[in-house]
């Protein structure tokens, strides 16, 4: 079986033998991104000769006896809001374009030193802001199940270069489904983390209170083991939690749920939920209960408050957040011909360098914040996100982890949703919840829709700090549903 | 078109307020690990977090939390038991982030008050709040009038400052203070600055812009208890500047006001030169700063118990300190007054503890060094002398090694870096001639070249030794013990007093 097709697991443990350097492992992948990247383009920067001077230096740390962890030479792919120092970070925006940060993230640094090897910087929609990576001041991304669709957002080319077998390992950033809706569409496993459980520091800030940064990969192991390298107390994120990092590679390797109790959403179906989604999250339900679960049906009635909280307090943040892209110390720089003041300057390259999906919410938020409106919007909103908190606590009194659909449809087609907002935000409807309260929740690839044959995803949520619980079951499911399909769901995507 | 302060203030009565800037001497900036010297070149002490590169993030200086603490202890406020950050939003260059990590509706301390002395009277200025915040980046406007943005040619920005943690103190409004609210304020002003360097919290420089203080003035007719409109002056960068500051506005006040005008809610600046304020931005046309709880930071919980431990701590205040002081000095309320207002406490105790008895080193700071200060605008403090320096003078002179004019000399030497007082009255030679053959032929010449005052004093003229004295001075270069000189003179020439 050629490079590409191995886990990252597999992978690290060839590379730890001996039985292949990271090199070629790097140069097996970027061909494989030469080959395909015209079609899929999940990515934003590729630098051949960055990645292959990192596998060297990776293959050299392990030559000289290093002792590196089980991902050390393994290729991995980055969300373009990761700050990197040897590559550029634009979070998908023109205002950003070429900037090239002087540091690298807690993520990435991390990533670094545990000698992973960096293919590039993936596609998103612009500073995270949707749920199709249509956003993307750059191009859209396509999906490698059907090149029309969308491979999901905002962490779309992330999502998109897995399942394209471009990367065995991504980077995304989760602030209202920004993982879990693009894993879910693409047919690959992604989490986000307890926030707090991983640092925010070097992710440029769509959200601060909600961004979340989690892994991609196309097995439940696989993404555990990311998950466990980059995780962990960050001194440089105040929010981050000074706390072990749940057993999550752990959990990954024992897929027995046996007695555990796991609710389900009420409210997560029904109206609105595309057939063929249904039908496999029912049958995804049963699969649980003959694994030994208890099953049992669970109302968290605020759930259907999230969505509209979400879009106050996450625009909110956001026009905070954006407001140091002021052309004043790096990035575009537009009007500057001596006559301007610098607040011409500002409104000018502002204007220029952000798309229409980042004014909105701009625009949104800087309206919620406003004096006389403060209460009404931005407080009523974190009062909902309080009754979501609860809701969940109610829920794991009774229940050990809840399951949704991870999104109400399959991908849709590209194009499709860009004119209507309020569509585009449906995709996150059951994802946002878990972001409002901080909570962990994963993806794992459930089936295929019958009408498009394409990915379904079941979410599976978890209290704070209790991510291996999501591992558990995902590792559950993903070992039942494997056998009864005879091998990963993705062997069954079209060849590009 | 003013009104004459007297006349002012028959027809108004005034309200303050005083909203001050305090800058924190932490090692570090508020929410990175950069240094906080003063005076280092441009754009030297920054990292991402404080230049707000994309991704960066804060995390609180715990000396800073602290320190702000001490300070609402220090000025008997209330100490939150849970409070957060809050971002101010609005775009200005030399604020990186376009957000200020401020406190809003949670301060860290409120309701606290602090008494200050004017006029022998006790006057209690009630604190509002004492919160914590970052300092900006500070621009410099090239070309144009004004130097401020409008007109300039360019600007430059050094963010060196960007993110110094800055403590906001401010009062509650202050009726009552009458004809007293310049000296009120002043007083307030200064007495702050002293328990922050009491408390070892800030250089309090208001020169190099460590302490700030912008002042909120308004009037009311006399028999009104309804509060006027008021102005906000900032660019008040002395304690000299506080007082006229609130002097001046009050004038323009009573005019506008005279002539039916109305007060205009505006930031006003105050001009060092003129003493007057003109008018800024206007508070019709500010910023809505869009407060909301900073969510890269976590809540402050400071635990009861620390705090506790954070009171006990405190050092003794400056008003009971100058209490005690006094008592043990024995000196008056306006020597004290007077030392005060010339920071001089730090110096004379410290002079006193290396020995000195306290009317002496009291006489040498008020005397010859603050006139030394004053000469070459240097803060007392700042003179290149030390308080056990002066002490060894006083000791110099009690033993009559020195006499007042020679000790005078010496403390020259040492200001001019020729050495210690030792030193300098080594290498100056100013030892008083104390070897009675020297001085007996010094005197023998002297009386031998002034015959005729010598005759004199022979014949009962007393008075006429001064001359000889004089004489013996002079000859002796100063270095002769005046008082043994007459002495000796009277004996030789057969008189007693």
């Amino acid at each position: 079986m050629s490079l590409i097709r191995k886990t990252a697991a597999e992978l690290g443990a060839m590379i730890a033998a001996g039985d292949v350097s990271a090199v070629e492992v790097a140069e097996a992948h970027l061909d494989r991104m030469a080959e395909v990247e015209p079609k899929v383009k999940a990515f934003l920067h590729v630098d051949r000769e960055v990645t292959l001077e990192q596998a060297r230096a990776v293959d050299a740390r392990l030559r000289a006896g290093e002792k590196l962890g089980p991902l050390a030479g393994v290729p991995i792919a980055h969300k373009d809001i990761f700050s990197t120092h040897d590559m550029p970070t634009t979070a998908a925006s023109k205002i950003l374009e070429g900037w090239r940060p002087p540091y690298d993230a807690t993520v990435t640094k991390r990533l670094r030193e545990a000698g992973l090897v960096f293919l590039g910087k993936t596609n998103l929609d612009e500073f995270a802001m949707g749920s199709s990576t249509e956003n993307s001041a750059y191009h859209p991304t396509h999906n490698p199940w059907d090149l029309t669709k969308v491979p999901g957002g905002s962490s779309g080319g992330s999502s998109a270069a897995v399942a394209a077998y471009e990367a065995p390992l991504s980077t995304g950033t989760d602030t209202g489904g920004s993982i879990r809706q693009p894993a879910a569409v693409t047919g690959i496993v992604g989490m986000k983390p307890t926030y707090g459980g991983s640092s925010r520091y070097g992710i440029i800030a769509f959200a601060s209170s909600l961004d979340t940064p989690g892994p991609f990969a196309r097995n439940v192991l696989d993404a555990a083991l990311l998950h466990e390298a980059f995780s962990g107390h960050d001194p440089m994120d105040s929010t981050s939690v000074d706390a072990p990092v749940p057993s999550v590679v752990e959990a990954a390797k024992s897929p027995d749920i046996a007695g555990m109790r796991i609710g389900v959403v009420k409210e997560f179906s029904g109206e609105g939920y595309q057939a063929g989604v249904l039908a496999r999250y029912n049958e995804v339900v049963k699969l649980l209960e003959s694994l030994g679960a208890t099953v049992v049906e669970v109302s968290c009635p605020s759930f259907t408050t999230a969505l509209p909280a979400y879009y106050l307090i996450a625009p909110s943040e956001c026009s905070s957040n954006l407001a140091r892209f002021d052309a004043m110390r790096y990035g575009l720089r537009v009007g500057d011909d001596g006559t301007r003041s610098a607040e011409e300057v500002m409104a000018l390259t502002r204007a220029a360098g952000f798309g229409p999906e980042v004014k909105r919410r701009i625009m949104l938020g800087t309206y919620a914040l406003s004096s006389g409106y403060y209460d009404a919007y931005y407080g009523q909103a974190q009062k909902v996100r309080t009754l979501i908190a609860r809701d969940f606590e109610a829920a794991y009194q009774q229940v050990d982890v809840l399951v949704s659909p991870t999104t109400p449809t399959t991908a849709f087609a590209i194009g499709e949703r860009a004119d209507d907002p309020m569509a585009m935000y449906l995709a996150d409807l059951c994802t946002i919840p878990s972001n409002l309260a901080g909570n962990a929740a994963m993806s794992v690839p459930c089936g295929l829709a019958d009408e498009d044959g394409l990915p379904v995803g079941l979410q599976i949520m978890a209290p704070v700090l209790a991510d291996d619980r999501c591992y558990r079951v995902g590792a559950a499911v993903e070992k039942a549903l494997e056998s009864r399909w005879g091998g990963p769901l993705l062997k069954e995507a079209p060849s590009l | 078109m003013t009104m004459v302060y007297d006349e002012a203030l028959d027809r108004f009565e005034p309200v303050l307020g005083l909203e001050t800037h305090v800058e924190l001497g932490t090692k570090s900036k508020m929410f990175c690990g950069c240094k906080t010297a003063f005076g280092a070149p441009p754009n030297t002490q920054v990292c991402p977090t404080c230049l707000a590169l994309p991704g960066a993030l804060p995390v609180a200086n715990a000396m800073a939390i602290e320190s702000t603490i001490r300070i609402g202890l220090a000025l008997n406020c209330s100490i939150a038991e849970w409070c957060r950050f809050a971002r101010k939003n609005y775009f200005y260059p030399d604020m990186p982030k376009n957000y200020q990590i401020s406190q809003y509706d949670e301060p860290l301390c409120f309701d606290g008050y602090l008494d200050v002395e004017v006029g022998g009277e006790t006057v209690r200025i009630e604190i509002e709040r004492v919160h914590l915040e970052e300092d900006t980046g500070k621009s410099t406007h090239v070309g144009g009038a004004t130097g401020r943005i409008h007109g300039a040619d360019y600007s430059i920005v050094d963010y060196n400052r960007a993110g110094i943690p800055l403590v906001e103190i401010v009062t509650k409004p202050i009726p009552g203070t009458d004809r007293l609210a310049p000296e009120v304020a002043k007083a307030y002003v200064t007495e702050l600055r002293e328990i922050m360097r009491s408390l070892g919290v800030s250089d309090v420089r208001m020169e190099e812009g460590s302490l700030r203080c912008d002042v909120n003035v308004s009037l009311m007719p006399r028999g009104s208890s309804e509060w006027g409109t008021r102005t906000e002056t900032k660019n008040v960068n002395s304690l000299r500047s506080v007082e006229r500051a609130v002097r001046s506005e009050i004038e323009r006040q009573a005019a506008v006001l005279a002539e039916g005008g109305k007060i205009v809610q505006e930031t006003r600046h105050f001009h060092e030169d003129t003493g007057t304020t003109t008018s800024g931005r206007s508070k019709e046309e500010a910023q809505d700063y869009r407060y909301f709880p900073e969510p890269d930071l976590v809540p402050i919980a400071p635990d009861t118990a620390w705090v506790a431990e954070l009171k006990a701590g405190l050092p003794e205040l400056p008003s009971v300190r100058r209490k005690r002081l006094q008592a043990e000095w024995g000196l008056s309320d306006l020597d004290m007054q007077a030392m005060h207002n010339a920071d001089a406490f730090d110096l004379v105790e410290a002079t006193v503890a290396a020995g000195a008895p306290a009317a002496d080193a009291r006489k040498w700071w008020m005397g010859e060094l603050a006139r030394r200060a004053n000469e070459t605008g240097v803060p007392l403090a700042d003179l290149p002398i030390t308080p056990a320096q002066i002490a060894r003078v006083t000791e110099l002179v009690a033993s009559g090694a020195l006499n007042d004019k020679l000790a005078r000399e010496v403390l020259e030497g040492v200001l001019a870096g020729e050495g210690t007082p030792d030193e300098v009255v080594e290498t100056r030679g100013l030892q008083i001639v104390s070897d009675e053959g020297e001085l007996l032929a010094i005197i023998d010449q002297v009386l031998a070249d002034n015959a005729d005052a010598a005759e004199k004093v022979r014949s009962g003229k007393i008075a006429a030794a001064g001359a000889l004295v004089g004489g013996v001075m002079r000859a002796s270069k100063g270095k002769a013990d005046a008082a043994r000189a007459r002495q000796l003179i009277l004996e030789k020439l057969g008189v007693s007093e």
